[in-house]
C-alpha cells in the first residue's frame, strides 16, 4: 500500500474525539511477546530474524482483524517512510532505526499495529482516541489470543511472558495515555505534576518535541511495572487513580487561568492565531507550540463554556482544507494541521525531500491557507 | 526518622513483622542492623544494574560473585558480561540460567515484585495455571493482611486450599 493513501489525513486516534478527549488525546496498550525456541532479537543472526519475520508475518496476515491490513517491510523502506510511520505512532523510533529483517502489520484505520522484530519478536499495539483503555485492552487481548493459537510464546510460570529486557517482563504490557496539559505548563505546575507521576512508578515523556521538551504540551504517561501486577490491575489504576488525578489538575489549572490569569490565556491564544495566520516561515517546534494554544482555547470553550475575547475570536475563526470548504475551526482541523505539518508528512505529501527552510515555508503556507479561507 | 536502637543515626531499614496476626514495625540504622545481625546481605551493585547499567561498570566478579562470572547459557551462549553491555538478554532460557543474578534487578525494575500475576497462555499446562493463580492469591492475601482485613484474608486462604486441591479455577 502507498503511504500517500493515508498521509493526507489524520488517523482516528488523533481525531480529538472520545471520553475526556479535551485532555486525554489518546489511549494505547502494547504487549511484548517472544517466540519459544528462538533467541531474543539482539542475539539473533540475520537468518533467524528473517525466519521469525516469516512466521509472524504469515500468522498476522491470516488473522481476522475486522478490517483491511497491510504489511510494511520496515528494513526495505526509505528513511522518509520510516519517519512518517514514527510520526503517526505506527512504529517506534527503535523499530525505525534497528537493523536486520523487520516489519509491521498495520490496520488501515491505524487502530492496530504489530511490530515484528522490534526489541522483542512481537509488539502488538492498539490505539484509540480519548480515554478508552478498557476497549484497547479488550482488543489487544483478543488479537493476542488469536496469535497464540498459532505460535508458542516464550512464557515461564514464575516470570510470565519472557521479554528481551527484564523491564518488560511478566504481563509484557505497557499502558500509555497521551495527555494535553497546556494549562499546567502555563501556570508553572507541570514539573510538580510530572514529578508526582514519576513517584507513582510511571514513566513520563514529552511527545512530538525535541529531546524531552514537549513543545506541543503533549505528554505520554506509561506504567513501568509489568510484573507482579495483573493487566486488569494496571488498567484499573490508570482509569481510577492516575487519569482522574492528572485530568483534575489540568482542569483546575484551566479554571485558574480563566479566573485569575485570563490576560495570560488570551495573550497566548491571540499570539498563536496571529502567528499561525501570518507567518511565512514556521518551524515544526513553533507550529506544535502555537497549535497547542488553539487546541486549548477550543476545548475550554466546548467543555467549560469559557468565553474570553480571544476564545470568542478563535471560535469565530473559519478554516478550510484542500478537501473541505470554509467551516468552523474544530479540534480535528487543529490536530490535522498538527500532524500534516510534521517533517515527514510534509515531505511525503509534497512528493520529495525538502531542506529545513523549504519545509518551514511549506508548513507556514499550509497553515496560513487553512486559517485564512478565501471564500 | 531516628534509629530506635541508638536514637542517633537516621533509620534506613524498616522491618515489619506479623506474628499471629499482630503487626509490629521497627526502624533502625544500618550500623545497628548489622550489630543485631539484621542487615540484609551485602547488596552488590547488581541492584544498581538497571538504572546504571552502562554508567557503572564493576567487574563481573564484583557484580555477580565468583561462581557466576564465567557462566554462559547452554542454549545461546549469552553471558552476564553481555547483559551488562547490551541491557537485553540472549534467549528465554537466560531467565532460568541467570535467575539468581537477575532477581535483584527484576525486583528493582518491578517495585519489589518478582512473580508473574496476570495472563497465562491458554495452551499453558494446568500446573502453570495453578502456579500463577496461587501466586495471585498469595499476593492478595499479603495485601489483605497488610490492610488488616482478616475476614478477606481467611477467605483467600480457603480459596488457596481449594486451588491446591483441585487446580486453577480458570
Amino acid at each position: 500500500m502507498e503511504m500517500t493513501e493515508i498521509s493526507h489525513d489524520i488517523n482516528d486516534w488523533f481525531s480529538g474525539s472520545g471520553p475526556l478527549a479535551d485532555i486525554v488525546v489518546s489511549s494505547r496498550i502494547r504487549l511484548a511477546r517472544n517466540l519459544a525456541g528462538h533467541r531474543f532479537l539482539g542475539n539473533c543472526s540475520v537468518e533467524e530474524k528473517a525466519e521469525i519475520l516469516d512466521v509472524l508475518k504469515s500468522v498476522l496476515m491470516s488473522l481476522d482483524l475486522g478490517g483491511e491490513v497491510f504489511f510494511v517491510s520496515v528494513d526495505k523502506e526509505s528513511d522518509l517512510t520510516r519517519s512518517f510511520l514514527v510520526e503517526r505512532h505506527l512504529i517506534s523510533r527503535h523499530h525505525a532505526m534497528a537493523a536486520g529483517p523487520r516489519g509491521a502489520v498495520i490496520a488501515k484505520n491505524e487502530s492496530f499495529t504489530a511490530m515484528v522484530n522490534e526489541e522483542d519478536a512481537l509488539r502488538l499495539q492498539v490505539l484509540k482516541s480519548g480515554c478508552q483503555l478498557a476497549a484497547c485492552a479488550e482488543r489487544v487481548d483478543e488479537i493476542d489470543d488469536q496469535i497464540e493459537e498459532q505460535v508458542e510464546y516464550a512464557f515461564s510460570p514464575r516470570f510470565g511472558y519472557l521479554t528481551a529486557c527484564p523491564t518488560n517482563l511478566g504481563t509484557g504490557i505497557r499502558v500509555s495515555v497521551m495527555l494535553h496539559l497546556p494549562a499546567l505548563k502555563m501556570t508553572g505546575q507541570i514539573e510538580k505534576c510530572l514529578a508526582a507521576a514519576k513517584d507513582m512508578n510511571l514513566a513520563v515523556r514529552g511527545l512530538f518535541g525535541e529531546g524531552t521538551e514537549a513543545a506541543s504540551d503533549l505528554y505520554q504517561v506509561s506504567n513501568q511495572v509489568s510484573l507482579g501486577v495483573s493487566e486488569k490491575g494496571i488498567i484499573s489504576d490508570f482509569e481510577n487513580v492516575i487519569i482522574p488525578e492528572i485530568t483534575e489538575y489540568e482542569k483546575a489549572a484551566r479554571k485558574q487561568l480563566l479566573a485569575k490569569q485570563a490576560d495570560l490565556l488570551d495573550d497566548k491564544i491571540s499570539r498563536a492565531m496571529a502567528l499561525l495566520q501570518n507567518a511565512h516561515l514556521i518551524s515544526s517546534q513553533e507550529a506544535l507550540f502555537l497549535l497547542s494554544h488553539l487546541r486549548l482555547g477550543l476545548n475550554m470553550h466546548e467543555h467549560m463554556g469559557a468565553s474570553t475575547p480571544a476564545i470568542e475570536r478563535l471560535c469565530a475563526l473559519r478554516s478550510s482544507t484542500a478537501r473541505s470548504g470554509p467551516c468552523k475551526l474544530t479540534i480535528r482541523t487543529v490536530n490535522r494541521l498538527f500532524m500534516l505539518t510534521l517533517p515527514a508528512h510534509l515531505q511525503l505529501n509534497y512528493g520529495q525531500t525538502l531542506d529545513p527552510t523549504h519545509r518551514d515555508a511549506l508548513r507556514a503556507q499550509i497553515i496560513r491557507d487553512a486559517l485564512n479561507p478565501t471564500s | 526518622m531516628q534509629c530506635q536502637i541508638c536514637n542517633k543515626r537516621t533509620a534506613t531499614i524498616h522491618l515489619t513483622e506479623i506474628n499471629d496476626g499482630v503487626r509490629s514495625e521497627m526502624h533502625i540504622c544500618e550500623q545497628c542492623a548489622a550489630e543485631q545481625g539484621l542487615a540484609s546481605q551485602s547488596q552488590m551493585s547488581i541492584n544498581e544494574l538497571l538504572s546504571h547499567l552502562l554508567a557503572v561498570q564493576p567487574s563481573d566478579e564484583e557484580m555477580f560473585g565468583p561462581s557466576e562470572k564465567d557462566l554462559a547459557c547452554p542454549t545461546c551462549g549469552f553471558t552476564l558480561d553481555r547483559l551488562r553491555k547490551e541491557g537485553t538478554l540472549g534467549c528465554p532460557r537466560d531467565y532460568e540460567v541467570f535467575e539468581q543474578a537477575l532477581l535483584p534487578l527484576i525486583e528493582r525494575a518491578h517495585n519489589g515484585k518478582s512473580t508473574h500475576c496476570g495472563k497465562v497462555p491458554a495452551k499453558a499446562p494446568k500446573d502453570t495455571r495453578k502456579f500463577v493463580e496461587l501466586s495471585q492469591l498469595r499476593r492478595q492475601l499479603e495485601q489483605a493482611v497488610q490492610d488488616e482485613d482478616y475476614e478477606l484474608a481467611a477467605s483467600l486462604r480457603d480459596k488457596m486450599k481449594q486451588v491446591e486441591l483441585h487446580g486453577a479455577q480458570g
